[in-house]
């Protein structure tokens, strides 16, 4: 029987070799601040702009430096904005290399601004935990091409379901996700992707079309057909419960397992 | 007259199978008489090899709100679990960007239920980074005790509706009066039980009213002997132990690399605490541990959550020895309504309450994420400005989200009564899942 | 508003002295009292109400004083469904299916704004009130209500249950939805009772 000890966490060493201005006594790495000990505090006089990045910053530009669009600091968190071919290379290296080590995706989601012109972005936020740092990193997606950017779920599992609601709400495609379909909406869903800006917040389509179209997702359509080939039970369903799943997954393409 | 009948049933059998024992032969009525049903016709199929499809939810008592589970089972063993979410999708992060700060408030109650005023403070917080200000000295140690007190409230609920889970109520009843206690300090102080919309962007929805800190001490006094009780009723009881003893452990390396966070990743053994690795509100000034545990099973997070409870409590003491005096609003006329006497007196102070109210706070445009840790795990909300009132973008960082998206790993190989058991142990709230 | 106060004149006589044990009442009587003080619920919980639902289940708020303590998660055994919490449209064809498969008599209570009329969320997510999808017998108000405020609906409802007469063919008839739409009143309706009521959907300014 195993227990649970009682441990005060030993925080990671912050050290005053990192990029980091000294304020009264005080080691600034933007939002993540540490005292004179190395030990981290809550975070002062935050600034809006022009904050010191994170160590990682000039080993990345080092390393993809024609990768990267450009790079800030806002409000503390170091942000990397980098072209889309290269976010998968970029992402292995941070988690793989010893120096790096970001091995927790916070997460994964997109952001589309009010600008028409202006094109959407993909954020990746990171963290190590061993170093304590955290980085933000972005692709920018135009509108006018279609929108898709390179999965992550190889590196990291926790990217799965992440990537799966950026595509519910945004309709970005993840290259290489091994399942991707919606996960928030219904599969079958019609109106559309609705966390984009031309989406209306009342939807599309009237309240009574809505319902209907609701309604008519049939309890039993909620099962995929490799669930329901699990049970081996297709051929034993009523006829006509039979022929409105395939014709379901017909109309609505069947976007599992890539098909 | 009706018509009586009389059947003879044959009282013999149709003879002794291989070990000696009557055959059992089902009989049916043929024109009055018995008859034996040919029993080769009834011939059961091979179903031995066979895999079931169970469908468990999205209505259903142990699933902790709307969640369904779709299990392949071999027998009573799952060899796959595949979760379908999104019953209690809401569009929250739409209506987000069509809502001032302070209007979206309302909002964070309601997404992770169970720990209304925590959200309240982690939106602050956030938002408060965005309009680059820092809340005030007594608000700072309010909304400490908020969050303590909320990370109470919710794994109080956690461990009721555990218990409830494997059959045991008493705990659930014991500890959901004080719960009732809570609510009394809450309704108190915010006029409000669950969904409290206790923080404003730049300080806190209102004051203590006099006789508060009374109230909270008596609820410390009261609250650990509450606990203790209900937490040695299970903790060396067989049958709990037996329910959660090595069930749904998750490696560490497994753990992080799933981005779970909260208890669920402390007790896989990794020390990844947002209160002790990127304080907020000066935790790093309060004195107290993080449980952390070893093999990452059921009863592991069982004991991380109870033992969080005790730290809790020990943290709200502390907050209280220290709570100071002065305003609770930071002094800032972008962020903070003037007061009420003077705006209904003075034209300035009016103008300047309108453009509030109907404007809304602008901050300046920019990005910022602030995480905080939550009963659930790593909770943070991401806005992205314009400058304008309302954000373009209000991502919620789900920690229930990203523990639930592991639970397929955990479950496999399991009993189904271990799925519920398994289940039960991530501590998910679907309003926080679907958002 | 308010409880309509029960009527005075005593429905069951009883006199063991002169009636020798004998006790005379109306059938309406005795099986509305008998199914009014055992409503067994079947909580459709989904978000904030269900929590405030336990709380009234728990012991300060008791619903056992009621005959309600016996929660009936499956629907073929329940009486009265009650919708606690916010429905979204994936989950509209779960509670019809619910509701369906509940015996008659049944009732139902929509706990909260958001299953009574969407609640404050007037989005492309939610269904703006159960109304649309199932018939609701008692609404209760709040976000989430007291569980003061539920034991009111409650009381309300088993007024209502009290109220039943066998001679009334038009109670507990199955509504059966159009098999085309699955929509059981009219569009025109559904979108009148879903009106919005004025929250902003601009991004740039406050007003609508």
């Amino acid at each position: 029987m195993s227990e649970a000890t009682r441990a005060s966490v030993p925080s990671s060493a912050v050290t005053a070799t990192q990029n980091g201005a000294v304020q009264n006594g005080a080691v600034q790495n933007g939002a993540v601040q540490s005292d004179t000990n190395g030990a981290p505090i809550t975070p002062r006089g935050v600034v809006h702009r022009g904050g010191t990045p994170n160590a990682t910053l000039p080993a990345l530009v080092e390393r993809f430096g024609g990768a990267i669009v450009r790079h800030d600091v806002t409000w503390g968190e170091t942000c990397v904005i980098v072209q889309r071919d290269a976010v998968h290379a970029i992402i292995r290296w941070l988690h793989d290399e010893p120096s790096q080590r970001y091995d927790y995706l916070v997460d994964v989601t997109a952001v589309e601004f009010r600008e028409a012109t202006r094109p959407l972005e993909v954020v990746w936020h990171l963290r190590a935990l061993a170093h304590r740092r955290f980085l933000r990193l972005k692709v920018e997606l135009p509108k006018r091409l279609p929108l898709s950017v390179p999965s992550i779920v190889d590196i990291y599992s926790g990217a799965d379901w992440l990537e799966r609601e950026c595509y519910d709400m945004f309709g970005i495609r993840f290259d290489g996700h091994p399942d991707l379909r919606r996960i928030l909406m219904w599969d079958s869903y019609q109106e559309g992707f609705p966390l984009r800006k031309d989406f209306p917040l009342r939807g599309r389509f009237s309240r009574a079309e809505q319902l209907k179209q609701a309604l008519a997702a049939n309890p039993e359509a909620r099962y995929s057909m490799e669930e329901l080939h699990i049970a081996e039970a297709f051929d034993a369903l009523p006829e006509d419960m039979k022929r409105r799943l395939t014709v379901e997954r017909e109309a609505h393409g069947d976007v599992e397992r890539g098909a | 007259m009706t018509e009586r009948r009389t059947l003879e049933v044959a009282l013999g059998t149709s003879g002794l199978n291989a070990h000696g024992q009557p055959i059992r032969a089902p009989l049916t009525v043929q024109s009055g008489q018995a008859v034996a049903l040919d029993a080769r016709a009834l011939r059961e199929p091979e179903i031995e090899n066979d895999h079931m499809l169970i469908n468990i939810g999205p209505q259903h008592p142990a699933t902790h709100g709307v969640l369904r589970l779709v299990l392949e089972l071999d027998g009573e063993t799952v060899v796959r679990c595949i979760p379908h979410i999104g019953y209690l999708h809401c569009g929250f992060e739409k209506i987000g960007e069509y809502r001032q700060y302070n209007q979206i408030i309302p909002w964070t109650d309601r997404e992770d239920y169970l720990n209304s005023p925590g959200n309240n403070v982690a939106f602050s917080l956030g938002a408060e980074r965005l309009f680059g200000v820092e809340c005030t000295p007594r608000a700072t140690v309010l909304r400490v005790m908020l969050m303590e007190l909320s990370r109470i409230m919710s794994h109080v609920v956690w461990l009721g509706t555990t218990s409830v889970d494997m059959g045991a109520f008493t705990p659930f009843l014991w500890l959901y009066q004080e719960r009732e206690n809570v609510y009394n300090l809450l309704e108190g102080w915010f006029g409000a039980r669950l969904t409290v919309s206790a923080t404003r962007v730049g300080g806190m929805a209102a004051d203590l009213p006099s006789g508060w800190l009374d109230g909270l001490r008596a609820f410390l006094k009261g609250f650990p002997k509450t606990l203790d009780e209900s937490v040695g009723m299970l903790e060396t009881n067989g049958i709990w132990a037996g329910r959660t003893v090595g069930l749904g452990a998750i490696s560490a390396e497994d753990a992080v690399n799933a981005g779970l966070s909260g208890p669920m990743l402390r007790a896989s053994g990794v020390a990844y605490d947002v209160r002790k690795d990127f304080p907020y509100l000066d935790y790093e000034t309060y004195d107290f541990d993080v449980a952390v545990g070893t093999t990452g099973d059921v009863y592991d997070r069982f004991l991380v959550r109870v033992e969080e409870m005790r730290q809790s409590v020990r943290i709200l003491e502390q907050a209280l020895r220290r709570l100071p005096d002065g305003p609770i609003n930071v002094d800032d006329p972008r962020l903070i309504l003037p007061p009420k006497h003077k705006a209904t007196s003075e034209m300035e102070s009016m103008i300047h309450h309108f453009k509030l109210v109907m404007e809304g706070p602008r901050p300046p445009a920019g990005e910022c994420y602030v995480p905080v840790e939550s009963p659930k795990g790593e909770k943070g909300y991401y806005f992205v400005s314009d400058g304008t009132a309302k954000p373009v973008r209000w991502r919620i960082r789900p920690p229930s989200f990203v523990n639930l998206s592991a639970i397929p790993k955990m479950v496999e190989g399991h009993l189904l009564s271990d799925v519920i058991a398994i289940n039960a142990s991530i501590d998910i709230v679907m309003g926080e899942i679907d958002r | 508003m308010g409880l309509n106060p029960l009527p005075t004149r005593a429905s069951v006589t009883v006199d063991p002295a002169s009636q020798d044990g004998w006790v005379t009442s109306r059938l309406d009587f005795l099986v509305n009292w008998a199914r009014a003080g055992s409503l067994w619920p079947m909580p459709f919980g989904t978000a904030c109400c269900a929590i405030e639902f336990m709380s009234t289940a728990a012991s300060r708020f008791d619903l056992s004083r009621f005959g309600m303590e016996r929660l009936s998660y499956s629907p073929r055994q329940a009486d009265v469904l009650i919708c606690a919490g916010r429905v979204p449209l994936k989950l509209a064809p779960v509670i019809r299916r619910i509701y369906q498969q509940m015996p008659q008599p049944k009732w139902v209570i929509s706990m909260g704004a958001c299953a009574s009329t969407g609640g404050m969320f007037d989005n492309y997510a939610v269904v703006q009130g159960i109304d649309t999808i199932i018939p609701v017998d008692v609404y209760v108000p709040g976000c989430p209500p007291r569980p003061e405020a539920l034991i009111h609906g409650i009381l309300m409802l088993q007024q209502k249950v009290m109220r039943d007469r066998f001679k009334d063919r038009t109670l507990h008839v199955e509504i059966e939805p159009d098999p085309d739409s699955q929509l059981y009143i009219p569009p025109s309706r559904i979108d009148e009772l879903s009106e919005p009521f004025g929250n902003s959907v601009n991004q740039t300014r406050s007003a609508p």
